[in-house]
C-alpha cells in the first residue's frame, strides 16, 4: 500500500468553494473600516448603503434584471424558503398546487413538504429519467388549474445534470404560472440572464462561486406577488428585514461578476479535466459508470458509482491521500438510506451506496485529476478484495433503464 | 477515570460528531483477521460460516470461524464486508475481541454485543452504531453455523422475529432496527415503523422493547 502525506486536493467544490481572493479583497473594506448601517442616515451609513446599490446593480446588470428585482438574504436556503412560501402564500387565493422534482435539494423539498404538512398545500414531484432529468412536456402535464408556482432547479448538486430552465419557462409563461429556478450550483458556469430564461425567480447564493459562505440572493421579477417570511425593520423593501451583510453583499456581487466574465474559459478548462477524469476512471476501474447526463452537466461534475463497495469507505480511503471528495452512500448521508438524487435515477438498493461526487473548481490542476486516477483503482481493487459482494455490471445497469 | 477519546481527522460530510477516534481508524485503514479475494475464501476450510445483511440495505458481512472441539475456544475468526468505515473497524475489533488470549469461548462470544465492540473502539459517533452491529449477528450465524455441523443442534440460538403489533406485522427485530437507527422514544418509533397506529395494544409491550433495545445498545440511561 502506498503511504503518502501530501497535500490535500479539495475535488468537493459544489460543497463549498474557497473565496477568490480578489473578493476577498472588494470585501475586505466593509469589516473594520466601512462598517456602517445602511439603514443610517449618516455619513458612514451612507457610504454602505452605496456598496450595496452598487453590487445590486452589478447582479442585475448580469442578470438582465432591474436591481429592484434582487433581494439579498442570508443562504441560498433562505432564498428558496422565501421564494417558494412567500411566493404561495402571497397567492393563495389563486390556488395551493406546486410542481418540483424529486432531484431537489433539501431546500426545496423539505420547504414544500412542510407547507403540505402544515399549510394544506399539494404538491406534485416530478420524476427524473435515468440522467436525472426533467423534460418541459412533463411540467406541462402537471399543471392544473390551481398550480400556483413551478420550482426546477437550473443544476443538480450532487449528479450535475443541467435541467431544461429555458423551455420549462416557456411552458411556465404560457400558462401563466410562477416559474422558480435554484440556480446554487449553476453560478459559475451557465447563462444568467433571467429573460433569455424565462425565469419569474432564481436563487443564488454565495458560497458555491467563489463567495462568501452565508450569503444568498433572490431574484423577483417585478409584479410577482410575494410575501416575507422574515419580518422585522423592513429592509430590502420589507421583503427580508434585519442589518444587511454590507461585505458579504458587497462579496457575492464581485464573485458572480467574477465568475460569470470569466466562465467561458473556465468551462473549457474544467470540461477537459472532468472528461479526462470520467474517461480514467471508468475505463481503468471495472464496473464504474458515471451518474447523471453525459453531456447536459455541469463543468465541474463527476459523479460515478463504483460496484460492490462502500462509498464512505472509498471517500476516507482517498481522504488518506488527502484527495476530498464526497458519496452519496447512507453512511455519510443524515437518514441511513442512500442520497435521493442517486435514488431517483433509478439506481438499484444495492449499487446506491457506491457512488462518489467529485466537484472540480478554479485550483484544480490537471496533476490532481492523474492523482486520483493513480490512487482510486488501488483503493477499489483493496476494498473489493476483502468485500463479499460481487454484483454483475450487466444486471446493474439493467436495472438503471428505465 | 473514563479515558477521554481522541478523534482522527477523518471526517465524513453531514456535520456534527462525525468524527472517528484513533482506533476505529487504525482498525478501517488496518483491518485484523481478513480472508482477502474470493479465492482465499474458498480455500478457507471454516468449521463454521454465518452470513447476515444484504448489499442493498448497505452493509454484508460474511464471517469464517475455526474453533477447537475440546475447549471450546474460537481459534480464528475471518470476515469480509461490504460497508462503511464503522462496520469494518467494528467487525476488525470483533474478531480480534473473539481470538485474543487464546480464543474465547463459544459460549461467552454468544453474549457479545455490539457495545461491549463500540467500548473497545473507544467511541462511535452514536449515529453510526447502527453500522456496528452486522459483526456480531454474523459471529452468531457462524456458531450455529458450527453447532449444526457438529450435531450439536439443541444449542443452537434463534433470532427469529417476534411480531408485536399484529395489525402492521411490525417485529421486535423492527423495533430494535429503530432503536439503532437513533429513536429513543415511542413516538421516535412510530415514525419509523408505524408501530401501534392500528393495534393499540401492543404499546406496552413496544415500549418495554424500546427500553430493553436502549439499554441493550446504548446502555443504561
Ligand atoms: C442546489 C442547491 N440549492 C441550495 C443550496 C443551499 O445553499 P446554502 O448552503 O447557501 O443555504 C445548495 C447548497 O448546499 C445547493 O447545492
Amino acid at each position: 500500500m502506498i503511504n503518502v502525506k501530501s497535500k490535500e486536493i479539495y475535488l468537493d467544490h459544489s460543497a463549498t468553494t474557497y473565496l477568490d481572493p480578489r473578493v476577498k479583497k472588494q470585501m475586505d473594506k466593509y469589516f473594520c473600516e466601512e462598517f456602517g448601517n445602511p439603514g443610517s442616515f449618516n455619513t458612514i451609513g451612507l457610504r454602505a448603503k452605496k456598496a450595496i446599490a452598487k453590487a445590486r446593480n452589478g447582479i442585475a446588470n448580469i442578470l438582465g434584471a432591474k436591481p429592484n428585482e434582487i433581494v439579498f438574504t442570508g443562504t441560498g436556503t433562505e432564498s428558496v424558503n422565501l421564494a417558494i412560501k412567500g411566493v404561495v402564500r402571497a397567492n393563495k387565493d389563486k390556488g395551493k398546487h406546486i410542481i418540483t422534482t424529486t432531484i431537489e435539494h433539501h431546500a426545496v423539498l423539505d420547504t414544500c413538504e412542510y407547507l403540505e404538512k402544515y399549510e394544506g398545500f399539494k404538491v406534485t414531484y416530478l420524476e427524473v429519467d435515468k440522467y436525472g432529468s426533467v423534460t418541459p412536456e412533463q411540467v406541462e402535464k402537471a399543471i392544473r388549474k390551481d398550480t400556483v408556482l413551478i420550482s426546477v432547479m437550473y443544476a443538480n448538486n450532487e449528479i450535475g445534470t443541467i435541467e431544461p430552465i429555458k423551455e420549462i419557462g416557456k411552458i411556465a409563461k404560457k400558462h401563466k404560472v410562477l416559474f422558480h429556478t435554484d440556480a446554487c450550483q449553476a453560478g459559475c458556469s451557465q447563462d444568467l440572464n433571467v429573460n433569455n430564461l424565462n425565469v419569474d425567480l432564481m436563487t443564488l447564493n454565495g458560497s458555491k462561486i467563489y463567495g462568501p459562505k452565508g450569503t444568498g440572493m433572490l431574484y423577483i421579477r417585478k409584479g410577482v406577488r410575494i410575501q416575507p417570511i422574515i419580518h422585522g425593520g423592513g429592509q430590502e423593501r420589507g421583503l427580508r428585514s434585519g442589518t444587511e451583510n454590507v461585505p458579504g453583499i458587497v462579496g457575492l456581487a464581485k464573485a458572480l461578476e467574477l465568475c460569470q466574465k470569466e466562465k467561458e474559459k473556465e468551462n473549457q478548462r474544467l470540461i477537459k479535466l472532468r472528461d479526462k477524469l470520467i474517461k480514467e476512471i471508468t475505463s481503468k476501474i471495472p464496473k464504474t459508470f458515471l451518474n447523471g447526463h453525459p453531456t447536459k452537466r455541469l463543468p465541474n461534475n463527476a459523479n460515478i458509482t463504483i460496484l460492490d463497495i462502500e462509498g464512505e469507505a472509498i471517500m476516507l480511503y482517498m481522504n488518506k491521500y488527502g484527495i476530498c471528495a464526497s458519496s452519496g452512500s447512507a453512511c455519510t448521508s443524515k437518514t441511513l438510506d442512500p442520497s435521493h438524487v442517486i435514488m431517483a435515477i433509478g439506481l438499484p438498493y444495492e449499487a446506491a451506496h457506491g457512488s462518489i461526487r467529485f466537484s472540480i473548481g478554479s485550483r484544480t490542476t490537471e496533476k490532481d485529476i492523474d492523482k486520483v486516477i493513480k490512487v482510486l483503482p488501488g483503493i477499489v481493487e483493496n476494498l473489493r478484495e476483502i468485500s463479499p459482494v460481487n454484483l454483475e455490471l450487466e444486471d446493474v445497469l439493467e436495472k438503471v433503464i428505465k | 477515570m473514563t479515558k477521554k477519546p481522541t478523534y482522527a481527522d477523518v471526517k465524513t460530510k453531514g456535520g456534527k460528531g462525525w468524527f472517528y477516534t484513533d482506533v476505529v481508524k487504525e482498525h478501517f485503514f488496518k483491518p485484523r483477521n481478513l480472508l482477502r479475494t474470493e479465492e482465499e475464501a474458498k480455500k478457507y476450510k471454516a468449521d463454521g460460516v454465518g452470513i447476515v445483511g444484504s448489499p442493498a440495505c448497505g452493509d454484508m458481512m460474511k464471517m469464517w470461524i475455526k474453533v477447537d472441539p475440546k475447549t471450546e475456544r474460537i481459534k480464528e475468526c475471518k470476515w469480509q464486508t461490504f460497508g462503511c468505515a464503522s462496520a469494518i473497524a467494528s467487525t476488525s475489533m470483533l474478531s480480534m475481541m473473539v481470538t485474543e488470549k487464546g480464543g474465547m469461548k463459544l459460549d461467552k462470544a454468544l453474549q457479545i454485543k455490539p457495545q461491549d465492540i463500540v467500548k473497545r473502539l473507544v467511541d462511535l459517533p452514536p449515529r453510526k452504531f447502527h453500522c456496528s452491529v452486522l459483526g456480531d449477528k454474523a459471529l452468531r450465524e457462524a456458531i450455529n453455523d458450527y453447532f449444526k455441523k457438529t450435531r450439536k443442534e439443541h444449542r443452537i440460538v434463534k433470532q427469529g422475529a417476534k411480531v408485536i403489533d399484529k395489525q402492521l406485522n411490525v417485529t421486535d427485530k423492527d423495533i430494535e432496527e429503530a432503536v439503532l437507527d437513533g429513536a429513543t422514544t415511542f413516538e421516535d418509533v412510530q415514525k419509523k415503523t408505524k408501530i401501534g397506529v392500528h393495534d393499540k395494544s401492543c404499546i406496552p409491550e413496544a415500549e418495554q422493547l424500546i427500553r430493553f433495545y436502549r439499554e441493550k445498545y446504548f446502555g443504561p440511561d
